[in-house]
């Protein structure tokens, strides 16, 4: 029987829909690791970066933390936070967090450093405290750059979630290495269907958010995915 | 060390004896990362250059071209290396076509990208002087998209290095291999130098490009 064939049937039986190791239990387990670490990572880097482009401040800082970013292999992140945090959630949860943040500051930095200085002065001119500005008239104008940032992160985050199996972590990963250890491709495979079939829909899903996000009135200008930040860490 | 239990052995960040006896094995390790990046990234630029010229003069392909790689870079490493292995096997093949793939995908993007910011002017004044279509592009056209061309080279060459790490879980890796070493084996000193040593050629390699893209492109600086 061909692989494809096993792999079909694989995803047929029932016994792989239910218990610890079912697709619904890794499935949530993969979500609230990717979903908890892009929140605690979003919360630091979005105010960091958003400060930073709105004051024009740091700029090197903002644009290189990326490059270094991309530097730091995630697979070696992940063993560091295991050998110093020991098993659980904890060293997944904080190396996934880490590898979140920099695409998150850069992008958000170019989307406020990109917000027209004349819709600024308009702003001061009719009045604005700085407070109301940025919350009211530069995020909205940055929300297309700034969604970009996200979903670059949390595409990130939900790839290298699939190797904290190798740290004794659960999710979609586990089928991966454990396929690999037991060299049941069956399961291999499907562990891999799996894991590419949540990033695309993690990738649409928040390609949606951003077009619920954006004011209608700059949803025509651009099209700002062209000039996201190219990252990709696992 | 008298009076001293196994248990109360601590592993230290760095083993100075053992490295100093292992000091081959990094290298080979280094050897092979250096190895497989350039394979992939040459590969790359061998297939994106064709690519992405053909996306930018048939516009009509450039959109769904674009598109269609944004796709498949969606699809983290560790599954299409899971995806490929009943077919091509643990090993060198399925490790590249995955570190291609994506080298690819991140060059042609920068190709088409530097194609399109040649101003229309410039064209303009190929055309009055009597350049044909292919001596215009590769007199042109090209020498002014080599900027961005060089910045997908440095983007694809640091990522790439990240990923050879990855491919240690189908038995490859480079420095990645001894990272998953020190996983296995508990065992703090090959996980901490190979990491370190795999972040200073990501940034070594960066530096490197940025440094010969100034000397080989002296009208980029300014870019």
């Amino acid at each position: 029987m061909s692989i494809l064939a096993r792999v079909v049937q694989w995803f047929a039986d029932p016994a792989h829909w239910t218990g610890t190791d079912g697709i619904p239990t890794r499935l949530v387990q993969h979500l609230q690791l990717s979903v908890e670490s892009v929140l605690i990572g979003a919360a630091i880097a979005l105010p960091v970066g958003i400060a930073l482009g709105h004051y024009g401040r740091f700029g090197n800082l903002a644009m290189n933390i990326s490059n270094v970013g991309r530097a730091v292999p995630s697979f070696a992140l992940l063993v560091l936070a295991f050998q110093i945090f020991g098993l659980g959630d904890a060293p997944i949860i904080i190396s996934l967090t880490a590898l979140a943040i920099p695409p998150m500051v850069t992008n958000s930095y170019v989307a406020m450093q990109e917000v027209d200085p004349d819709v600024k002065d308009a702003a001061r001119g009719m009045g604005y405290r700085e407070l109301a500005q940025v919350l009211l008239v530069e995020l909205p104008l940055a929300v297309p750059l700034l969604m970009a940032g996200i979903r670059t992160s949390a595409l990130q985050v939900v790839a290298t979630a699939t190797l904290a199996a190798l740290i004794a972590g659960g999710g979609f990963g586990r089928y991966i290495i454990d396929g690999l250890d037991q060299q049941d491709y069956t399961k291999l495979v499907a562990g891999a269907i799996l894991v590419a079939l949540l990033a695309l829909a993690t990738e649409l899903g928040l390609a949606a958010a951003e077009r619920l996000l954006v004011p209608r009135g700059i949803r025509l200008l651009r099209a700002p995915s062209a000039r996201r930040v190219t990252y990709k860490a696992a | 060390m008298p009076g001293h239990l196994f248990l109360d052995y601590v592993d230290p960040w760095i083993n100075w004896d053992w490295l100093s006896t292992h000091v081959p094995v990094f290298l080979a390790a280094l050897q092979e990362h250096v190895t497989l990046t350039l394979i992939a990234v040459g590969v790359g630029l061998l297939i994106s250059l064709p690519m992405g010229v053909v996306a930018h003069r048939w516009h009509a392909l450039r959109n769904p071209v674009l598109t269609l790689f944004g796709i498949f870079y969606t699809i983290p490493s560790i599954a299409l290396f899971a995806l490929l292995i009943p077919y091509t096997g643990l090993g060198t093949l399925t490790a590249e076509i995955g570190l291609v793939g994506y080298a690819v995908l991140i060059l042609t993007r920068n190709v088409v990208v530097g194609l399109e910011a040649v101003p229309n002017d410039v064209l303009d004044a190929a055309n009055g002087m009597g350049y044909r279509p292919l001596a215009r592009l590769v007199r042109v056209e090209l020498p002014l998209a080599l900027p961005a061309i060089f910045a997908g080279i440095r983007i694809a060459t640091v990522t790439t290095i990240g990923l050879v790490t990855i491919t240690a879980v189908i038995g490859l890796g480079g420095l990645g291999q001894l990272i998953l070493q020190g996983l296995v084996e508990n065992f703090h000193t090959p996980l901490v130098v190979a990491t370190l040593l795999s972040i200073v050629l990501a940034l070594v390699a960066d530096l490197a490009l940025a440094g010969s893209q100034r000397i080989a492109l002296p009208w980029s600086r300014s870019a």
